[in-house]
């Protein structure tokens, strides 16, 4: 028994060593070269007018009066497996610095290991709060390597399930913002809320989450019968919803309070840093994929970009409650002015046969086998192609070598960029209001890392 | 079809890519000074930054006047104004691939070059903190290079519990 136990100071040691990271931690005032101490002071974006003053960084200050603590990798309120550092003085943030790549599992080369059809299932996993909009994404680039044109139905089935699945994913953050700010009803409410899609999504493709619906050529499968009611009840619902949740927070003191001028962003400073999504159109910057680089049909639908004025948190949050609605109106008009046609494109080099012809012909049989098998193959060469997911620009760029399988697929995951304006929301705020800055910035770890 | 900026330096070969993109071919010592014309230009974000083993397609057809080389670094800038895309393609180097860090044009390829610098060991000159992103510190080697092989564990089978 007595070998078992490992004295306090021992353990303390091996969880240190066993989690440490080396050179991409946030090393000690000491050990850090003015440049890096320079983002302290902002002095990082090198925007006009915003050299770095060696004069603003505090030298003296020493060692011993600052503390340097870990949140994360596994905190509630990082949203998975998100670990920050912070140099604390007090409960004043002076730097921070995000730690990422423990949930990293090497999708972009399990991707290249995929064919074109099977590359769906890779990419619905990276962001896991929006996985239809990630496969659109994909789906979108390998159909314009091949040059095919879907069908009109597939376009708005496709239109639609996205922005149900933007619902979704708001929900989620509407749910875990409340959370982080104390609001555990609200908590509840968006979890309530969301399974309604998801339920609709398990009608439509089998799955609530990681669809693997849209796929290069189409979707999957139509709608199933009596779609309309369902979509209609579910809009209905949760439109009634949101003035729920606006009564619920949006004038509650407590959580103004803690969103109201908390982490502004600055236009300037949100184009520098790569900044999109929701916390782009908080600075007042009104760029949406949707509205300004349109794709599937949204030209010919109606909706507002929603932006905000201060590009403070109270900003995300409304931003994010008007998204929601104006997704609904989408919905609604795709309900309304859904077409009918195929659901995916004829073109037999990508669609395989309908199961009711593998039945009967031998043809049908050898082809739908050697679509799932070998797969279908790409012309040479390479494309980006970018969608707007909940969290802003979701790109893809493939480079394709004319066989079945990508050479090279990356995926640029808003969440990854976004990130980096953590340390520059951070700093200067109170260590309680880091929590709502990750909260605002809605990572998800899964597209963070890939 | 648009023209270059005005700034840009010379031997600048543009192409024309699939959707309307525009693709533009660097060689590493023009490559800061083009991407920051294109800024000048209007483009006022980096989108994305990305690198590519081309290691078994190293014939790969390119413009006249580009040496294809096994790494490439590809850059695609975004205009918020004109709405419009443009691709950088620099050919990187063969062995020790290096170029330039954008991090004084673009704050905010910092973490991007990161990754680049994690999955494919290229250099970028002056980032100010080129250390691994996604991988642990230790890690041997760069997972997304075509020479490094997919991992796998061996599945371990576990003999049956047999009838008593």
């Amino acid at each position: 028994m007595s070998d078992m136990t490992i004295r306090t100071a021992e353990r303390v040691e091996l969880l240190t060593a066993e989690t440490a990271e080396g050179a991409q931690e946030l090393q000690r005032r000491t050990a850090t070269p003015t440049s890096e101490l320079g983002r302290e002071v902002g002095a990082v974006l090198r925007l006009d007018g915003r050299v770095l003053d060696p004069n603003a960084i505090d030298y003296e200050r020493r060692d011993d009066e600052t503390m340097i603590i870990n949140m994360g990798p596994q905190h509630p309120s990082t949203h998975g497996v998100l670990r920050i550092m912070l140099e604390l003085d007090g409960e004043f943030v002076l730097r921070s610095k995000p730690i990422i790549g423990y949930l990293h599992t090497g999708m972009e080369k399990t991707g290249e290991e995929l064919s074109y059809i099977q590359g769906a299932t890779n990419v619905t996993r990276m962001d896991y709060l929006s996985p239809v909009i990630n496969e659109l994404n994909y789906s979108l680039a390998v159909e314009k390597l091949l040059g095919i044109e879907i069908p009109e139905r597939a376009t708005w089935i496709r239109m639609m399930m996205s922005e149900l699945n933007r619902v979704a994913s708001h929900l989620v953050w509407m749910a875990t913002n409340g959370m982080d700010l104390g609001s555990t009803s609200m908590m509840i409410y968006g979890f309530r809320e969301r399974e309604l899609i998801l339920a609709f999504f398990e009608k439509t493709a089998g799955l609530r989450m990681n669809l693997n619906y849209v796929r290069p050529g189409g979707v999957a499968a139509d709608l199933p019968d009596g779609w309309r009611d369902d979509v209609t009840v579910i809009c209905d619902t949760i439109e009634a919803r949101t003035y729920e949740y606006d009564e619920l927070l949006t004038g509650q003191p407590i959580f103004r309070d803690r969103l109201v001028g908390v982490a502004p962003l600055t236009a300037e400073e949100a184009l520098a840093l790569g900044v999109t999504g929701p916390l782009l159109r908080s600075t007042g910057v009104p760029w949406d994929l949707r509205r300004t680089m349109p794709y599937l049909a949204y030209d010919q639908v109606d909706f507002d970009v929603i932006v905000g004025t201060y590009g403070d948190n109270f900003d995300r949050y409304a931003i994010r409650l008007n998204e929601m609605r104006e997704s609904l109106r989408i919905v609604r008009q795709c309900v309304d002015r859904m077409p009918d046609g195929d659901y995916r494109s004829q073109d037999p080099k990508v669609t395989p046969p309908p199961r009711a012809r593998i039945n009967e012909s031998m043809e049908a049989l050898i082809h739908h086998f050697k679509l799932f098998t070998e797969g279908f193959h790409v012309p040479v060469g390479e494309v980006y192609s970018a969608v707007e997911s909940p969290r802003g620009e979701l790109g893809c760029y493939i480079v394709a070598d004319g066989t079945s399988k990508p050479y090279r697929m990356h995926v640029r995951a808003p969440s990854f960029v976004n990130l980096q304006v953590v340390p520059l929301l951070m700093r200067g705020g109170m260590m309680s209001d880091a929590i709502t800055v990750i909260s605002a910035v809605d990572p998800v770890m899964g597209e963070v890392d890939r | 079809m648009i023209d270059l900026p005005p700034s840009a330096p010379d031997g600048v070969v543009v192409a024309d890519v699939l959707d309307a993109q525009i693709g533009c071919f660097v060689e590493p010592a023009q490559y800061v000074a083009l991407v920051t014309a294109w800024r000048e230009d209007g483009f006022e974000m980096c989108a994305d930054l990305c690198a590519v083993d081309y290691l078994s397609h190293m014939d790969r057809p390119l413009p006249d006047g580009v040496t294809p080389t096994r790494f490439e670094v590809v850059v695609n800038l975004l205009s918020l104004s004109k709405r419009q895309r443009v691709r950088v393609r620099v050919q990187a180097g063969n062995e020790d691939p290096e170029v330039d860090s954008l991090f004084d044009v673009y704050p905010g390829v910092e973490a991007m070059e990161r990754e680049a610098f994690d999955m494919f060991g290229v250099i970028f000159r002056g980032h100010p903190d080129l250390t691994r992103i996604l991988m642990p510190e230790d890690w041997e080697g760069h997972p997304l290079r075509k020479d490094y092989a997919v991992g796998r564990v061996p599945v371990q089978f576990k003999e049956a519990p047999g009838p008593r």
